[in-house]
């Protein structure tokens, strides 16, 4: 395949005027010509989820980025309501519902707490991977290949040069990024 | 006797029925028998106040050809075709087995047999303007044996025309004059008529109706729905044909035209009115000097006549697989002699089938008849009612009012957004709307919307305020939906009514006459504009639209606030209705309270941000 790969990068962030972190990712990616940046809130302020045309854009690409801050050991709740109304029966799973199998999925997340807390006796008792078993069980239910997440630690902590690597890191990630499976 | 002025005749006519229907309604007997005794007591054999009722039942009949305009415009073509079966099985059997069954009877007792047939075809006719009547007063024309009797009643207005077009036949062989044959020229002119009646209410009734609607002068309309009326039954009586189908087919092709219930509403006191003095001329009609002669033989007919109906109404609702609890009304309401037989033996007499005495004893038959039918309803709904199956008796598709849950008063800028919604949701919304301009161009679109005053009482109820759910109050008058919210809440407690308010001042208002939910024309419209703004301004869509809510909240929660001391406070009441400014400066006060709260939140949001105050929230 000598196509370029084609993107998509789902975000949300529930103050994102205010936002660190997520702004300056989403910054380093938004304008890569192989990236269809799709912020929810700003598509669908009023949670009214165009279920047609986003299956289309998931249709097209071949890497899934779903981008957001932790919330509750969760993405924000617009993503939860983006899966209900979009990965649908007959769409991402059971009968015909193969369009996302094959395609390469990616989350990148942003937390606020170290790393040293995702253990027994950290604050958060369990590990980073465990807590969000409920995302990467999704992404494998419906077919697609969970890439290893790229998790920004300790946000509340970080400097500007931390964040600035990382947002060079991601947009790396992207530019480079090549679908795993060649059919 | 002296001849009395008409407004002296009028003034008795009207007296009598004031005084007579009420009593007679109060003690069960509904409207008809009220003024079929009014007219015994003011006729020539009681009190002789009119010495004449032949001139008022010809007048009067005229009450049937509205009544059957009326009922015309309930009916539009498809459901008219839809109904062929119980008018062709149930009316044609009625009609020819009644006929067969009195000519053998009238033959048995050794009358001519032309003055049988002509006899037993009057006799088979059932009063179109007693039964309808009784069944409208009574609200059932839609179940099933209402929608059955009304199926043998339009059998029989059809009929009466060959019957007429038969009675001088038998005359003239009778008399043996050289039968001129049928007269094909008479049958072209009908035809002709029918074809014309029906091409002018198909193309071009509608724009006329809308040209005179556009005046806006009530009146005019008023006379020109008269007119039409009585145009359509003289070009009809011109040619032969019965002047009630003429009016019947007419209302038929506008049954479906927008200007249905302003035309249905308009005719109906003349349609009242005149139905009244028709059975009151019914009354007055019934020669008492020949009933007192031979008793036995009149009442013996008028007994003998009903049961023989009776009995084959009975046996023919039967086969056509009527419900035993619908069966006892269908069978009484068609029992009695009508209208049309006054008007066929009227013929035969003149053509001299019948002679003066027979035609007497025959027309006070029927009158007598006509009398027994409220009568037996009175027995019909206290004793028989009780034992039948009182299961509810469904109403059928093809009779049903227009059921529509919601009814839109207004369909301007407004209304249509409502009406459209409802519409795109698959629920049907019968609209109210004033300007005939706008129904033109709606119609194309094809919604179902009517011509007329949405505040006027009996429009709403013609437009079935009574079965309705919902009524969407969205007319461009301040006032008017006001007078429209007093006079629903009054007359149909049981709607719902939601309206569009113009500022906080007439929600107050609406709310104060008993609105259960309205909202502001213009502050959706401005919030959202507003949101608009600030994106333009460079905020996100998502923290826009949560100011927006947060701004509405905060302003329906300030209305509320305010609610509550306008209707404590006499003084707040007047200020808030006479003061705009000081509500404004009122309510820029509530939203500045506000904006120090907003920035309260916009606090605790930064917390959430920079600080680890809650697990795991990060940037």
């Amino acid at each position: 395949m000598s196509k370029d790969p084609n993107i998509v990068v789902y975000f949300a962030h529930l103050n994102i005027e205010r936002s660190m972190i997520n702004r300056a990712l989403g910054d380093a990616v938004r304008d890569l010509p192989q990236v269809n940046f799709r912020d929810l809130h700003e598509l669908y302020p009023n949670f009214f989820i165009d279920t047609a045309a986003e299956q289309t854009v998931l249709r097209h690409a071949d890497l899934i980025v779903f981008q957001h801050p932790i919330y509750w050991y969760a993405a924000p709740a617009i993503f939860k309501h983006f899966q209900d109304t979009v990965l649908l029966n007959g769409f991402a799973y059971g009968p015909g519902g193969n369009a996302l199998h094959n395609k390469d999925f990616l989350l990148v997340a942003s937390t606020g707490a170290p790393l040293e807390e995702y253990q027994p006796s950290g604050m958060h008792h369990y590990s980073f991977d465990q807590l969000i078993r409920p995302i990467e069980q999704t992404v494998r239910f419906c077919g697609m290949n969970y890439l290893p997440p790229l998790v920004l630690h300790g946000g509340n902590n970080l400097s500007q040069d931390d964040i600035n690597a990382h947002a060079a890191q991601y947009q790396h990630l992207l530019a480079e990024y090549k679908p795993t499976d060649v059919s | 006797m002296e001849e009395h002025s008409l407004l002296f005749n009028i003034f008795i006519y009207l007296l009598a029925s004031v005084i007579a229907v009420p009593i007679s309604k109060r003690l069960g007997f509904g409207s008809v028998l009220g003024y079929l005794l009014a007219g015994v007591v003011i006729g020539p054999w009681v009190l002789g106040f009119i010495q004449d009722p032949k001139d008022i039942l010809h007048i009067s009949e005229f009450g049937v050809v509205l009544l059957l305009f009326a009922i015309g415009l309930e009916l539009n073509p498809a459901r008219l075709l839809e109904m062929r079966k119980p008018i062709l099985g149930l009316g044609g059997g009625q009609v020819v087995i009644t006929t067969l069954v009195l000519t053998g009877i009238g033959l048995f007792y050794g009358l001519d047999s032309s003055v049988a047939v002509v006899a037993a075809m009057g006799l088979s006719l059932s009063s179109t303007a007693m039964a309808l009547q009784m069944l409208t007063e009574k609200n059932l024309l839609s179940t099933p044996a209402g929608h059955s009797g009304f199926s043998v009643l339009l059998f029989q207005d059809i009929a009466v025309i060959p019957m007429l077009a038969v009675i001088p036949l038998l005359g003239t062989s009778m008399t043996g004059d050289a039968a001129s044959g049928f007269d094909w020229m008479v049958l072209l002119q009908a035809i002709g008529v029918i074809l014309l009646v029906v091409v002018g209410g198909k193309f071009v009734l509608r724009p006329v109706l809308r040209i005179i609607a556009a005046t806006g002068l009530r009146e005019v309309f008023t006379a020109f729905t008269l007119l039409l009326v009585i145009g359509t039954s003289l070009l009809m009586d011109m040619v032969g044909l019965s002047m009630a189908l003429g009016a019947f087919l007419a209302g038929v092709l506008l049954a479906e035209s927008e200007y249905r219930h302003a035309l249905e509403t308009d005719i109906e006191p003349f349609k009242g009115l005149l139905l009244g003095l028709f059975f009151v001329a019914v009354g007055m009609s019934i020669d008492f000097g020949i009933l007192l002669r031979d008793p036995l033989l009149i009442i013996g007919l008028a007994l003998g006549l009903v049961v023989t109906k009776m009995f084959i109404l009975f046996t023919i609702g039967k086969i056509y697989g009527l419900p035993m609890s619908q069966l006892p009304l269908f069978t009484l309401v068609l029992s009695q002699g009508g209208e049309f037989a006054f008007v066929l033996f009227g013929v035969a007499k003149t053509t001299g089938i019948f002679h003066a005495e027979i035609y007497d004893i025959l027309i006070v038959t029927v009158a007598l008849s006509m009398i027994t039918t409220p009568l037996l309803m009175v027995l019909h709904d206290k004793l028989l009612l009780p034992r039948l199956d009182r299961t509810p008796a469904a109403p059928m598709d093809e009779m049903e009012d227009e059921g529509h849950p919601v009814i839109i008063a207004g369909f301007g800028r407004f209304g249509q957004i409502v009406g459209r919604l409802l519409h795109a949701n698959g629920i049907d919304a019968t609209v109210l709307e004033h300007d005939p301009n706008h129904i033109e161009t709606l119609r194309q679109f094809g919604f179902k919307v009517f011509y007329g005053d949405a505040s006027r009482l009996d429009l709403l109820r013609a437009a079935g305020a009574e079965r309705a759910k919902v009524l969407v109050v969205a007319i461009d008058d301040r006032e008017g939906a006001l007078r429209l919210v007093e006079s629903v809440r009054e007359n149909f407690p049981n709607l719902q009514i939601i309206a569009r308010a113009w500022d906080v001042g007439h929600v107050f208002q609406l709310l104060e006459k008993g609105v259960h939910a309205y909202e502001r024309e213009s502050f959706e419209g401005g919030l959202r504009l507003g949101e608009e703004a600030l994106k333009q301004l460079g905020f996100s869509a998502w923290r826009a639209k949560q100011a927006a809510h947060r701004f509405r909240t905060h302003n329906e929660e300030t209305i509320d606030e305010l609610y509550q001391h306008y209707h404590e406070d006499f003084a707040v009441r007047v200020r808030i209705s006479t003061d705009a400014r000081e509500r404004l400066r009122e309510t820029m006060q509530s939203d500045e309270d506000h904006l120090a709260q907003q920035s309260d939140y916009d606090w605790r949001q930064t917390s959430i941000d920079v600080s680890t105050s809650s697990p795991d929230k990060s940037d």
